[in-house]
């Protein structure tokens, strides 16, 4: 039914902050879609790129996407986070590229690291870069926000990259109003992130909002873990344990959904989405340092990654 | 009624204690997490900080800004209090300050300017007020800091008070808007209303929490004013409506090329002749009826439906990304205008604006730029620059050879295609442009146009 601002607001009607940032980023896509010749969205099966789908929805409907789906698969994810990628790519009915670190392992353009902190997140970048060169891409949009880690609190919506992949912090394009420059020679290319402005908190307010389906990971369940460095890992077949670790059960939820290598899970009881808004409104701690083993390396360790091409 | 979403500014070089201030601001709201602080009670003590958090390392998120404990570029923060969410644009003050501050600007709502009690209105303070009033920031919050080290002294304050209201009071003069102020039903015409705050960012003072060091001063503390000020946005339904068309959307096309097009589209069978004209509402409102004008043509024709994916709306107002599809077939494309006929946005090829100058090459007349504007990309060449702003004493000089890079001038401009626009006074989405170099793509000026060329 239509409805009629006038009659559903006060004097002076404006947007809720989160229709707001929702036309923003609608903006951005649309930006991108016009103005790059072959634009890829990254699909993690993640929340933050969950919502990037939505949002392409909003902007290009009724018509398909005007790009192609890619997720870089380190064969190291929850089975579960694979499982709804699939599912949701079909209800889509878009076209999923999967760009495989076994791959790029296999053919011997990395080397997988051993030992029991061995993880396959590093190895993500040149796979991602090898993807990007293959397929032409000159635009990636990512669903990075600024509030996640201090080096992304600096980079630009549209985050140009030259064609090492990197990016450079010192020498970024001034963005000024809603004008986005996405100007690029060839094989340069532009990361290009929509929800930069939105927060955690933010993110999950719209899933709830849009009612969006996410990998039942996120919800509060009994998994098996062992505790390393304060984090409570998934255990997996094949994961190595350090003296002294052992395997417990425990009722865990994520808050954030990488490599199963690097990603911890938080204690916690939320089973519903309102339950998740309700914990993230309440936490005390940021998502990336609760969570994260990469970005723990160094005071750096994002701004580093960044510089080499990660997105 | 306040706004839900505030983004302001704040700009100021490395004494001024903007970074303080912010980290004050996070810290004393709570917004900051846990492993942030510890991470800065890592660096402060490696800093050898004697115990005290070092709040401005809060903000720097760059390894070359924590080593030489400066700011280099823009930075977005993000915080929000049970009555409001906030964007800070956290601008340095030094290398390329113009760049800095007029990009930090060209999104806000409201600036805080500082200035340091002891050192008085300098240059800096004045500078930063001067840009946020050419950008049309609607409000300005002064923070006079550093009061503890003026033994938070009333007659100081108010000295200082004076002393930057007399400027303020010449802004429009420089900004050369003091002409149509007065006249204009527009609010970024209008002067920007300023309050004024004594504050501590070191110690706390009047930040978030009242300071009780400052028994004369009865206002609000500077989180109170930023919870509830009222940026004088005008009601989206008394201003002229602007419907930049952003994307063709038809299912019936191939639209990318290197794509798959049989695969279907998940919202249902799309119907074969369905055609939207996609974009964003810079302003005002459109209704499902409305008689409408696609500029730079002129043509003429009737909306017949506004789409968004979750339904038809009958009516829509900025910022409202949206779909109109439109009665007659007329040949609509990306960059071109769609509003009212008795309310057209003003339609030329050659036009005034002040450009701010972003790059260490100068721009001189005779050279030719890429120029954006709204969602549509010109050939631009500059044909006389005709003063420039002496951004140090604030005065318009006139004539001038070049723009260098922090320079704010004058220029004239020729466009090859004609561009539909408002003077930035009254509309900032399309009333700005970016230029762009040809061989580097480097974005190198900011526009704010005035009017079209007599």
């Amino acid at each position: 039914m239509a409805l009629s601002l006038e009659m559903a607001v006060a004097t002076r009607p404006q947007l809720s902050h989160l229709r707001a940032l929702e036309s923003e980023a609608i903006h951005v896509m649309r930006e991108v879609a016009a103005e790059l010749e072959k634009p890829v969205l990254l699909f993690s099966g993640g929340k933050d790129s969950i919502v990037l789908l939505r949002l392409a929805e909003k902007a290009f409907r009724p018509a398909p996407f005007p790009f192609p789906l890619m997720h870089v698969d380190t064969g190291h994810n929850f089975a579960e986070v694979i499982e709804f990628r699939d599912r949701r790519v079909a209800e889509l009915g878009e076209r999923l590229i999967v760009a495989s670190v076994q791959e790029s392992i296999d053919k011997g353009r990395v080397v997988e690291e051993t030992g029991p902190r061995a993880s396959r997140n590093q190895l993500q970048t040149v796979t991602l870069l090898d993807a990007i060169a293959e397929h032409g891409f000159d635009a990636a949009f990512g669903g990075a926000r600024r509030d996640e880690e201090r080096a992304r609190a600096k980079e630009r919506v549209f985050s140009f990259r030259d064609d090492f992949g990197q990016w450079d912090p010192k020498n970024q394009r001034p963005e000024l109003w809603n004008l986005y420059n996405g100007r690029i020679k060839k094989g340069e290319n532009v990361r290009v992130f929509p929800i930069s402005n939105w927060t955690e908190l933010d993110v999950w307010e719209y899933i709830d909002s849009e009612q969006l389906e996410v990998p039942s990971i996120y919800f509060s369940h009994v998994r098996d873990v062992f505790s390393r460095d304060g984090m409570l890992y998934a255990w997996r077949e094949g994961t190595e344990l350090i003296d002294g670790e052992e395997i417990f059960s425990e009722t865990v939820r994520y808050r954030t959904v990488g490599d199963m290598s690097c990603t911890g899970g938080v204690l916690s009881q939320a089973t519903t989405l309102e339950e998740v808004v309700v914990e993230i409104a309440a936490t005390r701690i940021t998502e990336r340092g609760e969570t994260r083993a990469d970005d723990r390396v160094s005071e750096a360790a994002m701004e580093d990654r960044k510089k080499a091409g990660y997105f | 009624m306040t706004l839900d979403l505030l983004r302001f500014t704040t700009a100021g070089a490395v004494d001024d204690g903007k970074s303080t201030l912010i980290g004050r601001l996070l810290f004393d709201a709570k917004q900051v997490f846990e492993d942030q602080l510890e991470h800065v009670a890592q660096a402060s003590e490696r800093r050898g900080g004697a115990g005290a958090l070092d709040l401005a390392l809060l903000t720097d998120g760059l390894k070359a800004e924590r080593e030489q404990g400066i700011t280099i570029d823009v930075a977005y923060r993000y915080f929000a209090t049970p009555a409001r969410r906030f964007i800070i644009a956290d601008c340095p003050g030094h290398r390329q300050y113009t760049r800095n501050m007029v990009t930090g600007a060209s999104t806000a709502d409201l600036a805080v300017v500082l200035v340091d009690a002891r050192r008085g209105v300098t240059e800096q303070s004045k500078r930063h007020a001067f840009i946020s009033a050419l950008l049309g920031i609607p409000r300005m919050v002064v923070a006079i800091n550093k009061m503890d080290l003026v033994e938070h002294s009333q007659a100081r304050f108010d000295e200082l008070v004076a002393e930057f209201a007399e400027f303020a009071a010449g802004l429009g003069e420089i900004t050369g808007r003091h002409a149509t102020a007065a006249a204009s039903p527009d609010a970024a015409a209008r002067a920007a209303e300023i309050s004024y705050i004594p504050i501590s960012a070191l110690k706390g003072d009047n930040v978030v929490e009242r300071s009780g060091a400052m028994d004369w001063y009865d206002g609000p503390a500077l989180l109170e004013l930023l919870e509830q000020v009222e940026v004088a946005y005008d009601h989206p339904f008394d201003r002229p409506a602007r419907f930049p068309v952003q994307w063709v959307i038809r299912p019936g096309a191939g639209i990318s090329v290197g794509v798959d097009r049989d695969a279907p589209a998940g919202a249902g069978a799309p119907d074969p002749d369905y055609r939207g004209y996609a974009g964003q509402l810079a302003s005002g409102a459109l209704r499902r009826g409305d008689e409408v004008a696609v500029l730079p043509g002129g043509g003429r024709t009737r909306i017949v439906a506004i789409d968004t994916y979750d339904g038809e709306l009958e009516e829509a107002m900025a910022p409202m990304s949206l779909t109109l599809r439109l009665e007659d077939e007329l040949d609509v494309s990306r960059g071109e205008l769609i509003c009212r006929p008795d309310e057209a946005a003003t339609v030329a090829r050659e036009l005034q604006a002040d450009v701010c100058w972003m790059t260490d090459r100068p721009l001189r007349p005779g050279a030719r730029y890429v120029l954006k504007h709204t969602s549509r990309s010109a050939t631009a060449i500059v044909d006389r620059i005709e003063d420039r702003v002496d951004v140090h004493t604030l005065q318009r000089s006139q004539p001038a050879d070049e723009l260098a890079l922090n320079d704010i001038g004058r220029v004239h401009l020729r466009t090859n295609v004609p561009l539909a626009f408002d003077a930035y006074t009254s509309n900032r989405r399309t009333g700005s442009f970016i230029l762009i170099d040809e061989s580097s793509n480097e974005t190198v000026g900011a526009g704010l146009i005035a009017a079209a060329c007599a």
